[in-house]
């Protein structure tokens, strides 16, 4: 799973007056505004965020409401899918035309078919919808089925990602997991070698 | 009709009787129309999709054929569809109504929704925006809803946009996010037709009740009680006054009513400007009430009362005598008292006892939100029959004692602006008891509980002289037949139906004459409501029957009893219903007294609202 990284950021929160009475709560109210939103400044959608105050010092903006900013040191759990990076979910719904995937819980993303590779097949499997690849039959994408897909584009808005089943490493998580396993011990004599080197 | 047929004429293509083109053909041919258009190059057969979109003929069964066939197509060519290229098509499919299709359409157009907003971002808002649009009907759905075939028409439509809704949440997990500020929007405005804003709240509900609801169902709440109070606000005092002495129904103004009965022309003119928005709030509450009804079947409806409170906090506790909106509280708690009623007394009395919790500020001062608070309690102990003598005892306790704690640190003359609070709760207090002294006497520690009373009534404050001269009088009169305390005979207050100190501690807004649970005027929320209830002539006094000269059956039901098992006929049911007062009827030892007393009700009564003033 790509797309996820932490990040440490000082940030500036101000805070009404009214709220001085509780002022950790205050912050943490205003950091959970930015909640499952895409925010530039960031470059992320916010997804958790740990803070810790450092001084006790605060500034008092002028104006109407005297508003004061509190420094905090927060790290941020971001989410910003790049295009061509690699995600997975799990897929909620298929159809001849598309694969619905619910990214982290909260991220829609959907390939189409002109993004599903030739190997992969619409079949109806007992009653159910399902992609099964035709050189590896065991291969089968289906509701609930753990897809790693690459990201095409990422729309902020509505944190909705397109996604694509070309690259041959995209498909079912468990699947290309065992694959690589068991490439892995194939080439493990190989794999020691370059590791000595 | 042949493949070679198919292809000399365009529009066949696309025509589902058509058995020898399959699916994935007639796809194909939408796809490619789709993509020369896309390329910049006209196409004639797309112009025809967007004209086969465009048409409305609901009689015409082969355009219909056509049209489920290119709805089919398309949504199997969503990921071909271009929101630049493609924009005609895309404004013909979002302009369209389920209302003005046949069923299968109707499937098919839904199903090109789902597919539209679960592909791309870009069409979500305006799928969802298209779904919604249906919550509001067209005006010959609103006319002829008592036709059969309309009501299975609304049925087929309502429950597609509802499967749609929650078929495009669970792919797009954001989505209610997005729909919620949506629906705000779309809610109808004041003025519409009370037929919309009831179909559209009953959708609103409906929705609230499904897995949307678990996200959004608080603000959905929000929206639904903003709107009962907008309505609840637009409907005067008067105009229900006047409305309902016309049928007879209300005739709480005893020695008004008669004057003004044969005035017939202003009432009937008063019932054509706000008639409407009457009867709109009476059927909006009884669609809230049955949507409560369900949840409590379904065993939601103490998760549901949550968010119903933050409601109820939100747009009726700091709204100014809200008439109506506040028996949807009473419902919920009618309909589980142990958890729900329990709740809400006990949050009442929160909000009454902090002062230092960050309260919504938006329109009253926070000692009028503390006062309506404690008026709101004190009404709802009054009048709840579902609320068991023990918790009642238990809420005048902590009131008591909370009182009793204030006088130990004060050392103030009577100065009702300065202790507003505090007059208000000892108010609070005698108002219960005007209602259950009796049965709380009953049970020797709860009557050990009240003791602070008396000293807070003795202190120097003066509470007797300050609050409202009825609520004192009764309370006297009960307490001094059932023993609570010595009653100095000597004891004076101002023959007044409100004495000018009450008045100032009640504040401008005279919340000293505040009782929100006073019998809901509403004829139809009425009858949801009545049966847990409690009406004054329900009540039972401390002072014996044997004191009353000439007592009316009325006043003998008891707390418990079932009114609508007593032989009395509606009429003399509703008479003793619409008695706003704390007064008991024929009752009284001497005629001054009783002429008195009778002009009570008006005071009680909210109509002590600006207007009257």
């Amino acid at each position: 799973m790509e797309g996820l990284k932490l990040t440490n950021a000082e940030l500036l929160v101000y805070i009404h007056p009214s709220k001085s009475g509780n002022k950790l709560k205050a912050i943490c109210r205003e950091l959970s505004s930015l909640l499952f939103q895409y925010d530039e400044i960031f470059d992320g959608v916010l997804l958790a965020f740990d803070v810790t105050v450092k001084s006790k010092g605060a500034k008092i903006l002028a104006g109407l409401n005297p508003y004061f900013g509190v420094k905090v040191e927060a790290s941020l759990l971001l989410f910003n899918p790049k295009p061509n990076s690699l995600v997975e979910g799990k897929i909620v719904k298929i159809s001849p035309e598309t694969i619905h995937v619910i990214v982290l819980g909260f991220s829609a993303a959907v390939v189409t078919d002109i993004d599903i590779r030739e190997e992969f097949k619409y079949r109806m499997r007992n009653g159910e919808d399902c992609f099964v690849s035709s050189s590896h039959k065991r291969h089968v994408l289906k509701v609930g089925t753990m897809l790693r897909l690459q990201v095409e584009s990422f729309d902020e808005e509505v944190m909705h990602i397109a996604g694509s089943l070309l690259p041959a490493n995209t498909g079912c998580v468990k699947w290309l997991e065992k694959q690589s396993e068991e490439a892995l011990h194939m080439d493990r004599d190989d794999h020691k070698r370059r590791k000595i080197a | 009709m042949g493949a070679s047929e198919a292809l000399t004429d365009p529009s066949s293509l696309y025509n589902v009787g058509n058995n020898d083109l399959s699916d994935t053909e007639t796809v194909l041919n939408v796809r490619n129309a789709l993509a020369s258009v896309q390329n910049g190059e006209s196409d004639l057969l797309y112009d025809q999709f967007v004209e086969t979109i465009q048409i409305n003929n609901r009689s015409d069964h082969a355009l219909g054929a056509q049209l489920d066939a290119l709805l089919k197509a398309l949504s199997g060519s969503v990921a071909c569809i271009d929101v630049n290229h493609h924009r005609r098509i895309l404004s013909g499919i979002f302009g369209m109504s389920l209302w003005d299709h046949k069923p299968h359409v109707m499937d098919s157009l839904v199903d090109l929704i789902i597919s539209l907003a679960a592909t791309s971002g870009k069409y979500l808002d305006n799928c969802l925006n298209m779904l919604i649009r249906h919550f509001v009907p067209p005006p010959w759905v609103i006319d002829r809803l008592w036709q059969n075939r309309v009501i299975e028409q609304k049925q087929h439509v309502l429950s597609r946009v509802h499967g749609a809704l929650l078929k495009i949440s669970l792919l797009v997990p954001l989505a209610p996010s997005r729909l919620l500020p949506m629906l705000a929007h779309q809610l109808p405005k004041i003025n519409k037709k009370d037929q919309v804003v009831v179909i559209y709240v009953e959708n609103l509900l409906k929705l609230e009740n499904s897995s949307i609801g678990q996200v959004g169902g608080g603000m959905i709440f929000m929206m639904v009680m903003e709107r009962l109070r907008d309505l609840d606000l637009e409907i005067d005092w008067d105009d229900i006054l006047q409305d309902d002495s016309n049928r007879g129904m209300f005739d709480m103004e005893l020695e008004d009513a008669m004057n003004e009965g044969d005035e017939l022309p202003v009432g009937s003119l008063n019932q054509d400007t706000s008639g409407g928005k009457i009867e709109s709030l009476d059927k909006l509450m009884v669609t809230c009430f049955d949507h409560l009804e369900s949840c409590n079947l379904h065993g939601r409806l103490d998760q549901v009362f949550e968010k119903l409170f933050d409601s109820f906090e939100n747009f009726i506790l700091n709204t100014y005598k809200s008439k109506v909106s506040q028996f949807l509280m009473f419902y919920a708690c009618s309909l589980d008292p142990e958890n729900c009623g329990v709740k809400f007394g006990s949050k009442l009395l929160d909000i009454f006892l902090s002062s230092n919790k960050p309260r919504p500020t938006r329109q009253v001062s926070l000692s009028s939100l503390w006062m309506s608070a404690v008026a709101y309690l004190a009404s709802y102990l009054a009048r709840g029959k579902f609320l068991p003598v023990s918790y009642v005892a238990t809420m005048l306790k902590r009131l008591v004692d909370e009182c009793a704690d204030y006088c130990r640190t004060c050392n103030d003359d009577i100065r009702p602006e300065a202790h507003q609070l505090f007059y208000s709760g000892c108010q609070a207090i005698m108002y219960v008891l005007c209602f259950r002294m009796r049965s709380i006497l009953d049970v020797p520690r709860f009557r050990s509980e009240l003791i602070p009373l008396e000293s807070i009534l003795m202190h120097k404050l003066n509470p007797l002289m300050v609050c409202l001269p009825s609520v004192v009088a009764e309370f006297l009169r009960q307490a001094k037949a059932g023993g609570l305390f010595v009653v100095s005979d000597s004891f004076i207050f101002e023959d007044l139906l409100e004495s000018e100190l009450s008045r100032a501690f009640g504040g401008c807004e005279r919340l000293d004459t505040f009782f929100p649970f006073d019998p809901c005027l509403l004829k139809s929320s009425n009858s949801n409501i009545s049966g847990n209830f409690i009406y004054w002539s329900m009540v039972r006094p401390t002072y014996d029957k044997d004191d009353d000269e000439e007592d009316d059956d009325d006043a003998e039901i008891i707390v418990n009893g079932d009114e609508e098992s007593d032989e009395e006929d509606e009429g003399d049911l509703d008479y003793a219903l619409n008695k706003m007062s704390i007064t008991p009827k024929h009752s009284f030892k001497n005629n001054m007294e009783r002429e008195r007393l009778m002009k009570m009700p008006s005071m009680i009564r909210p109509s002590t609202s600006p207007e009257s003033l």
